[in-house]
């Protein structure tokens, strides 16, 4: 590939074609300030912070949007450059709420921070400020329109990287902001609560619903027996709100800050991912082979059964039938564990710490999941939630002590771990339902061909001679074309592309969710996906028909894979929504 | 000539609200009451320009230009210049007292002017395409096809030198080349006919009056670069000009000039009409390739440019109205009679609207390089009501004023720029003593802090912030720092924002702070209005040995302010004066005073 050369501050640089100005600054030390830019988007070029000069140009350029050229020679500051920079940012802050001590973002904001660098000590120009009631409606993600600053992330994950298009700009001049279509309330918006938006908002715009306090009172009340369970996910993005690096697998130091907190149980979510896996392995064989509809689907994404429910009705009959993970270990916490530890599950109340903002839409979405008698899962909570929960109770996490969790509902295979990432599903499918099928183990249980972060990843696996062909889409945006490309087989006839679909509804799966810590882009994916993948290979286990705690609970409890007991526990159903509620 | 006369009667938007419609109607009628009809012809035509004066009437062969000719004239018209030959001098346009019925082309309006652009305007019955052919209509299109190669049409293109019309100048020629050497399955022509100036028409009176000259220019540019399709982009409050080109091109697909295998050949270029909402950021480029696509009209960063990457990512050719409707012509006449008018760098000849205080207003179109002293006192006919030149605004909100001191500058793109102001779309506003610099500096600014998409904070932000420090200056309450503010945000807009609109909103603070800083100063400091134009510095007094007890101060006051006896001393209540300044002309004695 021809490189190309240009000067930034005097300095010969050499980058690929294509590279950005702000990534091209980075190799002579300098970090370009930005509000509105992120990794993971197109330029949008909006917040007017980025700009640089390039000679020739008599405006200044932005850094974001500005491609590399051959013998450019770029200024990334200079005393004019600062002053533009300075007074944008005061603009912008004459608008913004700057109440930081009561923002979800208070510490962790792109707005506080280049506040800080730039010294800004009082805003010169008039304040005006917008009064708009923020948006709790989904009671999954929050939209407080006051602080946005127009940067327009959140729409633009929401509908290049997500194809949701809950979220747009609307109205115009000082009054633009963002908001659904036609001023709806995001509940009543085609709005998946994947909580992209979340994760992408430079300030506190957007944020999860928080529901600590809810997990507070309910371990306070003497009567409840709380209990907790984690997700995958969470175990390699915890640390980074207490200075680890990302990836760095802290499951056991979990277990033991959620004991710290006050929780009566630690389960573990990787156990029912397990269970999820016997299920939904089970029946894919029994479509497989009794003839039943194919592709099949997952459904563990609760923002991805939202989005297929609303844009994609026609797939429910592929739609695999078996609950996501979260519902799974909360039925069978206030069941089988309930009668075991001899506890009333009308006084057990079931948390969740989970990598997703989803999820708290998920416990509630339909009559399915109170299978138990009582809603299955009183609350789910984030990654970010738990971390300030640790932070409110003084807990220091990086000395904790690494402690086991309970028994029955936490023990888990490799193959439960990577429920967490993309492909990790599909993966752990594919170990078991090679058993179901084989009545044989794998050799090698790796299935690389669906890990890593393409979007659309195809695979053909040979069980014993039958060529099962799979596909793993992740990021919501890619799954039409996935869905697409069964449509037309079905059209005209023609032999199925695939057998078996994967979907998670975010970049990366679950490590990449929209509860997760801020700040994601696909370098701390990967390493969260690393993570991930060690605590599969460090597994002695790595298949979920092997985990003897799984085993124990269809001998104790539930029978066999798709008994009865298990159709009225574990399995659910799936109805056609409307984009738009009114 | 087939007819003894013909008689042309505007049909622009002007004339039409103004009874132009009823005008038309009534002098059919009366061409049949008097059976005359095998020897008048009467022609709907576009606008005459001279807007000023419309509805207008104007009658061949003797140039004879009747103005504010109503429905009520019509008879008098008929009766006496058709069927007896005797002019109604009534109706006649007097240029002044000495000089009396002069033919049209000999009126000072138009005696500067150099139509190429409005070549057809006022002459043709846009509604019918054989009267575009009989003026060498199509003629280019079919030279183009079946004599000249693509390169050779750019070169041609290139050669004349033409820039865009729309504001910014950019070579037409060179536009076209990218966009024909960028490989593509699929390109488009694009018009942005969006025209959203405040006072501006330029646009629409060429739709008006001329559409198949740019039906006939963007099937030029697809045949030159290679484009089938083309969208035209016009605002939905230009009716009549959709109507008329819509009626256009139905007739150019009649007759084989547009659609498939025009002329016969294996070329085919068909175009659409994309309505637009009124949105004047939609008439920046990218913002207006992303409204036709459906999308929200928001700005998005060049590069890559339309040329590469437009309408649905495909290479787009987009040229405004004007530059197309100078395409065919050019075409015609040869690069070279055309870079032979207007200055080194600017060729050809621009369309201005000129109005503000000024006595002739209307649509006029002269060389590049012509003087704004030509222009407002020759072609414009001076400052109305004899007051002082002030400045004159051109760019419209984009734009800048330019003062007395630049009256003799020739006009061409970067002349204007380097006195702080821009050709822009051609706007043209002139200003006399009575007119406060803050007060226009506020209604432009407030025309672009309205219009602004949102989408970048130095324009959203900035925008409202110097227009709400330029309101408070306009009332009296300016601070010390006021203008070091204007400046600084000023400036952050003109390098930080991303679009031409907002990198030019302050245009008009930064000229006015340029040439009548004393003027803020004065509203600042003094708090004064030396315009006498910002109602809260104004204070309405009556003179007491003046004052005659007439009480018509007191009669015409709405809010009922002003107290005393008949024949006695009246006294305005400061606390409840509007400032409407009603008494100030309702006296006959001198004796309210303005202070």
């Amino acid at each position: 590939m021809n490189m190309i050369e240009l000067e930034i501050n005097g300095i010969p640089v050499s980058v690929k074609p294509g590279t950005s100005l702000i990534d091209a600054a980075k190799l002579v030390g300098v970090k370009i300030p930005t509000l509105c830019y992120h990794a993971d988007l197109d330029p949008w070029a909006a917040c007017g912070i980025c700009v640089v000069k390039v000679e020739g140009s008599p405006k200044m350029l932005r850094a974001c949007a500005t491609p590399a050229g051959p013998g450019m020679k770029v200024i990334t500051h200079d005393p004019e450059i600062v002053n533009v920079r300075r007074t944008v940012l005061e603009l912008i802050l004459s608008t913004h709420p700057n109440d930081c001590l009561q923002c979800s973002r208070n510490r962790n904001c792109e707005l506080q921070t280049l506040a800080e660098e730039f010294g800004i000590r009082e805003v010169s120009y008039e304040r005006r400020l917008r009064h708009l009631p923020a948006d709790d409606s989904t009671k999954s993600v929050v939209l407080n329109p006051e602080k946005c600053i127009a940067c327009g992330r959140c729409a633009k994950v929401c509908q290049n990287m997500q194809g949701v298009w809950a979220i747009e700009f609307i109205g115009r001049g000082e009054t633009t902001r963002i908001a659904p279509a036609a001023d709806v309330v995001l509940d009543e918006s085609p709005c998946i609560k994947c909580g992209q938006c979340t994760a992408h908002c430079p300030v506190g715009a957007l944020y999860e619903h928080d529901q600590t306090r809810e997990v507070w009172n309910a371990i306070e009340e003497h009567k409840k027996h709380c209990v907790v369970q984690i997700a995958p996910a969470v175990r390699v993005a915890i640390g980074e709100a207490f200075g680890y690096e990302p990836g760095e697998v802290l499951t056991g130091q979990l277990y033991a800050a959620l004991r710290r907190l006050g929780f009566n149980a630690v389960f573990d979510t990787n156990f029912t991912a397990d269970l999820t896996i016997m299920e939904e392995g089970s029946e894919f064989v029994h479509r497989v082979t009794e003839g039943g509809v194919l592709p099949q689907i997952t459904s563990c994404c609760p923002a991805w059964t939202d989005y297929m429910e609303k844009f994609a009705p026609d797939f429910i009959p592929n739609f695999s039938s078996a609950k996501s993970p979260q519902q799974m270990l909360g039925a069978m916490a206030k069941t089988y564990y309930a009668e075991k530890a001899g506890i009333d599950p009308k006084d057990m109340y079931v948390v969740s710490v989970m990598p997703c903002t989803a999820k708290k839409f998920e416990v509630s979405r339909d009559k399915g999941m109170t299978s138990s008698g009582f809603q299955d899962v009183d609350v789910s909570i984030t990654t970010r939630e738990l971390a300030r929960m640790i932070k409110q109770a003084g807990i220091d996490f990086k000395n904790l002590p690494n402690e086991e969790p309970d028994s029955l509902l936490a023990e888990y295979s490799g193959a439960g771990t990577i429920f967490g990432v993309t492909g990790g599903v599909m993966e752990a499918a594919l170990r078991t339902a090679y058993f179901l099928i084989t009545k044989e183990d794998l050799k090698d249980v790796h299935f690389m061909d669906v890990r890593g972060l393409e979007g659309v990843k195809a695979a053909t696996v040979d069980v014993k001679g039958t060529k099962v062909r799979v596909a793993v889409a992740h990021q919501m945006g890619n799954v039409e074309a996935v869905l697409n490309q069964v449509r037309q087989a079905k059209e005209k006839g023609e032999e199925l592309p695939y057998h078996f679909i994967e979907v998670m509804a975010c970049r990366g799966g679950c490590i990449g969710g929209g509860g997760q810590p801020h700040g994601a882009t696909d370098e701390i994916r990967k390493k969260r996906m690393a993570g991930i993948y060690t605590d599969d290979e460090k597994s002695v286990l790595r298949c979920s028909h092997h985990n003897p705690m799984i085993k124990k609970i269809y001998e104790d409890f539930l029978g066999k894979p798709l008994s009865h007991k298990a159709h009225e526990l574990l399995h659910t159903g799936y109805q056609e929504r409307k984009v738009y509620k009114k | 000539m087939a007819y003894k006369n013909y008689i042309l009667v505007c049909a622009g938007t002007a004339c039409e609200s103004n009874k132009g419609k009823a005008l038309y109607e009534a002098l059919e009628k009366e061409i049949k009451a008097a059976g005359v009809e095998a020897e008048a012809q009467l022609v709907k035509t576009g606008c005459f320009g001279f807007c000023e004066q419309g509805p207008i009437v104007k009658i061949l062969p003797d140039e004879s230009f009747y103005v504010k000719v109503g429905p009520k004239d019509a008879h008098e018209i008929i009766a006496e210049h058709i069927v007896k030959g005797r002019k109604v001098e009534r109706l006649l346009y007097k240029e002044n007292k000495a000089e009396n019925d002069p033919r049209s082309s000999d009126i000072s309006f138009y005696r500067k002017q150099l139509r190429i652009v409005l070549r057809n305007c006022a002459v043709i019955n846009p509604e019918i395409i054989d009267e575009y052919i009989a003026r060498d209509g199509y003629a280019a299109l079919e030279k183009v096809l079946f004599e000249m190669t693509p390169d050779a049409v750019i070169k041609e293109i290139v050669d004349s030198g033409l820039r865009g019309r729309g504001g910014a100048g950019f070579p037409t020629g060179r536009k076209w080349q990218f966009t024909k050497n960028t490989p593509a399955d699929q390109k488009y022509i694009v018009c942005n006919a969006d025209e959203g100036d405040p006072g501006a028409y330029m646009d629409r009176s060429v739709l008006e009056g001329d559409p198949h000259s740019v039906l006939e220019a963007m099937t030029i540019a697809g045949y030159t670069v290679g484009a089938s399709k083309g969208f035209i982009y016009i605002r939905a409050e230009y009716p009549l000009a959709i109507d008329r080109l819509n009626t256009a091109m139905a007739q150019a697909r009649e007759y084989g000039l547009l659609g498939d295998r025009i002329l016969g050949t294996d070329f085919s270029f068909d175009i659409e009409i994309r309505l637009g909402a009124g949105a004047f950021v939609c008439g920046e480029e990218t913002a207006l390739l992303a409204s036709i696509e459906g999308n929200r009209g928001m700005p998005v960063p060049r590069p890559p440019f339309p040329a590469v990457k437009g309408l649905w990512g495909k290479p787009t050719v987009i040229n405004n109205v004007e530059t197309y409707a100078n395409i065919p012509v050019i075409l015609l006449k040869g690069s070279k009679w055309f870079s032979s008018i207007g200055t080194e760098t600017s060729k050809g000849t621009k369309v201005f609207a000129l109005t503000g205080k000024i006595n002739n207003s209307g649509l006029i179109e002269v060389p590049m390089g012509t003087t704004l002293r030509d222009i407002i006192y020759d072609i414009g006919g001076g400052i109305a009501s004899g007051k002082k030149f002030k400045a004159a605004q051109t760019g419209g909100p984009s734009g800048g004023c330019i003062t007395a001191a630049f009256l003799d500058t020739p006009i061409d793109y970067e002349s204007l720029q380097s006195i702080g102001s821009m050709m822009g779309s051609g706007g043209m506003i002139v200003m006399d003593e009575d007119d406060c610099m803050i007060d226009v500096t506020k209604f432009y600014l407030e025309f672009t802090v309205d219009e602004s998409c949102g989408k970048c904070a130095p324009c959203r932000i900035g925008g409202r912030t110097c227009y709400n420090i330029l309101d408070r200056i306009s009332k009296g309450q300016g601070k010390p720092d006021d203008i070091q503010k204007l400046k600084e945000i000023g400036h952050a807009m003109r390098k930080a924002s991303l679009c031409g609109l907002g990198q030019t909103a302050p245009n008009p603070v930064m000229s006015t702070l340029k040439y009548f800083e004393e003027e803020y100063r004065a509203h600042i400091e003094d708090k004064k209005c030396p315009a006498g134009k910002c109602k809260e510095m104004i204070c309405y007094m009556i003179d007491e040995t003046k004052c005659v007890g007439c009480t018509a101060c007191a009669r015409r006051c709405p809010v009922s302010c002003i107290s005393g006896e008949v024949k006695k001393l009246h006294v305005i209540d400061q606390s409840k004066c509007i400032k409407c300044g009603q008494c100030f002309t309702a006296c006959k004695f001198d004796a309210v005073k303005k202070g």
